[in-house]
């Protein structure tokens, strides 16, 4: 790891206050795919702004018919919290199936979003969800946060805040996991919100997450796995590697979609 | 350098550091702890497992001065008065371990799950939540058993590691 100064703002204020001071400043949240990167040489920021003690990052809290989620939260908050629990099961589920315990307990919701690995669980959600990263400039929906593989509508020196999910009626998320890294060969986030019905994909997309309309107008007529039957997603556009070629891919969003329906409406 | 403050196994320490310094190094080149292995170095393996205030953290994935005032809990601070923890005896007793590389690791995993799920723990339950920590030798099947006996001896006894720590 090459050298760095570092930064310990306590809140997003200061902390935008450093990042537009330092010269090649970058943020660290868990630290879970930063410090793998930096270990490795293939990032070396001239600054670290650890964003850890900023108590105004930090928290769930149920705002009307919104589930609010602080940057700074970890995957293991969220599986724990009775409120996501309660409001969005899928999400608590979602969330307590990243990686292992230990990389739950520091991982959060802000870098992996940040980061928007293709195989990372929570664009999923906040995709099917139809969640608002909220920045420390502006608000974004999750189709204009996500623009790509590994990246993202965030600007230089612009640091997520919070994550807004609307409440919905039913959600459902099955993953595939990579047995060895235990990130998404294929994840599947179904979200439905009175008759409107949202399909995203993880894992498979040579340009990171993407909605599946075909299944979304199946699924809005009926809801439930059934209404998929024989329903096969092309291979055009699927990630191929040494785990899954893109034919198998493909089939397991079918797979997955049938199982995160089927999860979502108790069956 | 940046100075960090540290309660470890008990003990407030206190250094000047390079920021760049993770944890795990900290730990063993500067405290000489050195039962805190470096397994993988890419965040898979979690031989390096410690407890940062209670919880189970890959100390090569952390960096010592972003835990400042924290209180961490390493391998050697789990015995107490020259006895084993619980935990450790059940991996004695069961053999969960061959070369033992991986043991700190296993075992501050081991006592994260009791913290977090409690005293009685099934097979699978106990599988799923090893998978951050690997082990290249046994093929898992006496760290398995030496866990689920380790957490009911560790119901029994009444410890936890949060007790051991402070
Ligand atoms: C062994 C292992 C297994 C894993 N398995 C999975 C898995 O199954 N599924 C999964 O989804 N992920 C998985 N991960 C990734 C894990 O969830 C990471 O923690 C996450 O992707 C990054 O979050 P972080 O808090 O660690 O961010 P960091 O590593 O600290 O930061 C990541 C990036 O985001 C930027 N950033 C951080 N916070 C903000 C913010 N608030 N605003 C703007 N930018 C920000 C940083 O500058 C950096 O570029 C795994 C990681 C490991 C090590
Ligand atoms: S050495 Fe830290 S996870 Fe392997
Ligand atoms: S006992 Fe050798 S790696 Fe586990």
């Amino acid at each position: 790891m090459y050298a760095f100064t570092y930064h310990k703002p306590t809140s997003a204020r200061q902390a935008a206050t450093l990042l537009a001071k330092k010269e090649d400043a970058k943020l660290l949240a868990g630290g879970h795919t930063l410090l793998p990167t930096m270990k490795q040489r293939l990032a070396s920021p001239a600054a670290i702004v650890d964003l850890g003690a900023c108590a105004d990052l930090k928290g769930i809290t149920l705002k009307g018919r919104n589930i609010v989620i602080g940057a700074m939260t970890t995957h293991a908050e969220v599986a724990a919290s009775a409120e996501v629990q309660a409001a969005i099961p899928a999400l608590a589920y979602l969330a307590s199936h990243i990686g292992d315990p230990h990389v739950r307990h520091r991982g959060t919701i802000g870098g992996s979003v940040a980061n928007n690995d293709p195989a990372a669980d929570y664009p999923a959600a906040l995709l099917a969800l139809g969640a608002t990263v909220i920045t420390n400039k502006r608000k974004l929906t999750a189709e204009e946060f996500f623009t790509g593989l590994y990246e993202t509508a965030l600007e230089e020196g612009e640091i997520i805040t919070k994550v807004s999910f609307p409440l919905v009626s039913k959600a459902g998320y099955a993953k595939f996991r990579n047995p060895a890294s235990r990130y998404a060969m294929v994840g599947v986030f179904v979200a439905k919100r009175g008759s409107d019905v949202r399909v995203a994909v993880t894992g498979a997309g040579e340009g990171g997450v993407f909605r599946w309309p075909e299944a979304e107008t199946a699924l809005k007529v009926r809801f439930s796995p059934k209404s998929l039957d024989g329903f096969k997603h092309g291979s055009k556009g699927i990630n191929g590697d040494i785990h899954a070629d893109p034919e198998y891919r493909a089939h397991l969003i079918g797979v997955m979609t049938r199982q995160a329906v089927a999860q979502a409406t108790g069956k | 350098m940046t100075t960090v403050s540290l309660t470890v196994n008990g003990k407030a320490v206190s250094a000047n550091i390079d920021p760049r310094t993770l944890l795990v190094q900290f730990l063993r080149e500067n405290l000489r702890l050195t039962g805190t292995h470096v397994g993988c170095d890419t965040s898979q393996c979690g031989a390096c497992l410690v407890h940062i205030d209670g919880k189970a953290v890959k100390a090569c994935t952390t960096l010592a001065v972003s835990v400042d005032g924290a209180a961490i809990t390493t391998i050697e601070g789990l015995a107490q008065d020259g006895k084993l923890h619980p935990m450790q005896e059940a991996f004695r007793e069961h053999h969960g371990l061959q070369c033992g590389f991986c043991t700190p690791g296993m075992i501050m995993s081991a006592v994260d799950m009791v913290n977090r799920r409690g005293h009685e723990l099934d097979e699978k339950t106990i599988r799923e939540d090893l998978d951050g920590n690997i082990c290249r030798c046994t093929g898992y099947h006496n760290i398995v058993k030496a866990i689920a006996a380790g957490a009911e001896a560790m119901g029994k006894a009444g410890v936890t590691t949060r007790q051991a720590a402070e």
